[in-house]
């Protein structure tokens, strides 16, 4: 059994250390003797067939950059969701996954759509580490921990429901103590850090998600967290 | 005479700090003195007689070490700010005993460059590379380079600027100066085989395209063109050829100035250290001095504290070498690693506000270079378990990795472990720390001696 990441932009979306995330993966997979692959896309690749998409931050410039390409394999990555892939997108790639971003010169920069939710800049910059506390399967409560650098306020349509509810920090906009989406299998968030490392528990949804598509529905073995852990603490005692 | 009562005030709060022992002095009397009088950088610096500022993201303090050494070579009496005090504060604390004829030589904090340049004036202002550093605290690369065009644009017609050519940010910035010149390396065989994962500007300031390579030094520094709007490498007029480092202990170059050329022999070890070098050189040059002068004084250069210094750990020798961005980093641990033996390490990771307070950054930093070679690591710092996990995640076995957050624990713990050197590898306020630690017994002398 194998799970394959397709990692969107490596060379344009990495401002955050992106690559720990995908680190986090490979590492946590292999540990566990579960065969693990990357399939980098680049702007104008075909998109390849993953279990789980990934899309970074970039600078700005970076992220105008790859926008048009972006838009242009919406429905590849709309297909694969409806055939089960998950998402994860962080900050600027989380941005990407709704209707757009809007400037502070009222400059549009459209996004994919693949979610109801809206980017707005603020006029200033949210920084600083954050805790938010998550329930992705009901019942099952979980810290997330990491730090947080943006300037878009992010709003979530509808019954839109956020990744977690924000315990200390901004979240999605310093208002409404909701952090980040999770719709389905797609989640977004502007937690970096990386996200993954100091999450381990978040490591391990994604993989189990991306074994169940092939109908792996094991339970994974648990590794020595000792030093994951530490790290967690630290950072949530800060926040 | 109002301003020189606060020039004595700020005077007296200098004598006071070392005195106390609570520091060189090095930025507080600045801090106090630009309260009472905030043009009094220029005010200062009036009798001087001419100036030089460095700025960069990485190697500010070593280049401006190595090109005090060069113009000292050149019989020029300095004045200058010491030990990494270099925004507006540090330069005014430094200009406080500045005198006529004297040569100005600061290092300037990346998003301080403007705000100095514009009071101080300087003859020359060296742009030395622009990486990825602390985006909580000075945002993205893009805006530091945006910040540094409008620098240029806005100079004195006669400043000449000395610009890093293998860098596409600062050469795009550097060859719009109305004077000025680029320096970098011409010598494809010190190459690395491909771009690093933290290399920053790979795209064409111009046009945005992605940047072709015919060479790769460091990071994004290297032999760049487009291929897309014909955007390059401007050709540097200050090269280093048939370079060769050895190891941690020494680099070896031909220095070719337009004036002539001589071989260089730099004591520290790290092909960062040659662009360094480099900068320095071309300071030399803005100050006509001649080649052979130049690699004199570069021969005679000792590392600052933190930058390669070799110290005496109660019998164990041990090298503080400085860790605070992906591309700084990514070249400490190129250096290290090309010592093939086993080694012991101690890994200081802060989070303070100088540091950053994102740690993200260690995970752009390809400690998987240097895994296989760590026989045993301590790790510390306010961050010590994160830094232990990044370590983890690049291939260490868990028992290998030892957390111990007090400094001075793990400073005792790296020294019983394993054999040879200590490498000790701390971001900025931990290597402050160690330095307080290490002078208190004895090891170093404290940063306001140690020039």
């Amino acid at each position: 059994m194998s799970v394959t990441v397709g990692h969107l932009y490596p060379e344009h979306l990495n401002i955050y250390a992106d690559r720990g995330n995908i680190a986090v993966l490979r590492r946590r997979c292999e540990w566990r003797g579960i065969e693990f692959a990357v399939a980098e896309c680049g702007p104008g690749d075909p998109t390849p067939k993953a279990d789980l998409y990934y899309l970074g931050g970039g600078q700005d410039r970076d992220q105008v950059l790859i926008a048009d390409d972006l838009l242009a394999r919406t429905a590849d990555l709309r297909t694969a969701v409806g055939d089960g892939a998950g998402v994860l997108a962080v900050c600027g790639g989380y941005q990407l996954l709704g209707h757009g971003y809007r400037g502070h010169q009222g400059d549009e920069m459209p996004g994919t759509g693949l979610v109801d939710l809206t980017t707005v800049a603020g006029p200033t910059r949210m920084i600083g580490n954050i805790t938010l506390r998550c329930e992705l399967d009901p019942g099952d409560q979980r810290t997330l921990v990491g730090f947080e650098n943006h300037a878009g306020r992010t709003t979530l349509g509808p019954g839109v429901q956020p990744l977690g509810r924000v315990v200390r920090g901004n979240g999605n906009n310093g208002d409404d103590g909701g952090e980040g989406v999770q719709h389905g299998m797609i989640i977004g968030t502007y937690v970096h850090g990386p996200l993954l490392p100091k999450n381990p528990w978040l490591a391990d949804w994604l993989i189990a998600a991306a074994l169940r598509r092939h109908g792996d529905e094991r339970e994974l073995e648990p590794l020595d967290d000792g030093l994951e852990l530490a790290a967690h603490r630290t950072a949530a005692a800060i926040a | 005479m109002i301003f020189r009562a606060e020039v004595v005030v700020a005077r007296l709060a200098a004598a006071a700090s070392r005195r106390t022992g609570s520091g060189g002095g090095t930025t507080l009397p600045g801090k106090l003195l630009l309260r009472l009088s905030p043009d009094a950088i220029g005010t200062l610096a009036a009798p001087l007689d001419r100036s030089t500022v460095v700025s960069a993201t990485n190697g500010k303090t070593t280049t401006a070490k190595m090109a005090a050494s060069v113009l000292e070579s050149g019989g020029a009496d300095l004045c200058r700010n010491h030990g990494g005090a270099n925004l507006d504060s540090g330069i005014a604390s430094a200009l406080l005993t500045a005198r006529a004829g004297q040569v100005g030589l600061f290092e300037v904090d990346e998003a301080a460059l403007t705000g100095v340049c514009a009071t101080l004036r300087p003859s020359t202002l060296v742009l030395g590379n622009l990486f990825r550093d602390q985006l909580d605290r000075y945002g993205e690369l893009e805006l530091i380079g945006d910040r540094w065009r409008s620098l240029v644009a806005g100079l004195a017609g006669d400043t000449v600027v000395a610009y890093n050519a293998d860098d596409p940010l600062v050469a795009g910035v550097g060859v719009a100066a109305p004077k000025g010149f680029g320096f970098g390396i011409e010598d494809a065989s010190v190459s690395r085989e491909s771009m690093q994962h933290a290399a920053d500007s790979k795209w064409c300031s111009r046009c945005g395209h992605r940047l072709g390579y015919d060479a790769v030094f460091l990071g994004h520094l290297g032999h760049w063109r487009c291929p897309n709007c014909g955007n390059a490498r401007p050709a540097p007029a200050v090269v280093a050829r048939a370079v060769r480092t050895i190891g941690l202990e020494a680099s070896e170059f031909t220095l070719e100035l337009p004036s002539g050329s001589a071989a260089v022999r730099l004591p520290v070890g790290g092909l960062y250290n040659v662009y360094n070098a480099l900068a320095a050189a071309a300071i030399g040059h803005a100050h006509g001095i001649a080649a052979a002068t130049v690699a004199d004084g570069l021969g005679r250069f000792s590392a600052a504290f933190g930058r390669g210094e070799r110290i005496d750990l109660d019998g164990r020798p041990a090298l503080v070498l400085l860790i605070k961005n992906p591309a700084g980093a990514n070249e400490v641990i190129r250096t290290l690693a090309a010592e093939p033996a086993r080694k012991t390490l101690v890994v200081a990771l802060n989070d303070r506000i100088a540091d950053g307070r994102d740690v993200s950054w260690i995970w752009d930093v390809d400690f998987e270079e240097l895994a296989p070679q760590v026989a045993q690591v301590v790790v510390t710092g306010t961050r010590a378990a994160e830094m232990g996990m990044r370590l983890k995640y690049a291939g260490l076995d868990a028992a290998a990795i030892r957390v111990e957050p007090a400094l001075e624990a793990a400073l005792d713990a790296g020294r019983a472990a394993g054999e040879g050197p200590l490498y000790l590898l701390p971001t900025y306020t931990a290597m402050l720390d160690l330095r307080r630690l290490l002078v208190d017994r004895g090891a170093v002398r404290p940063y306001w001696e140690a020039a």
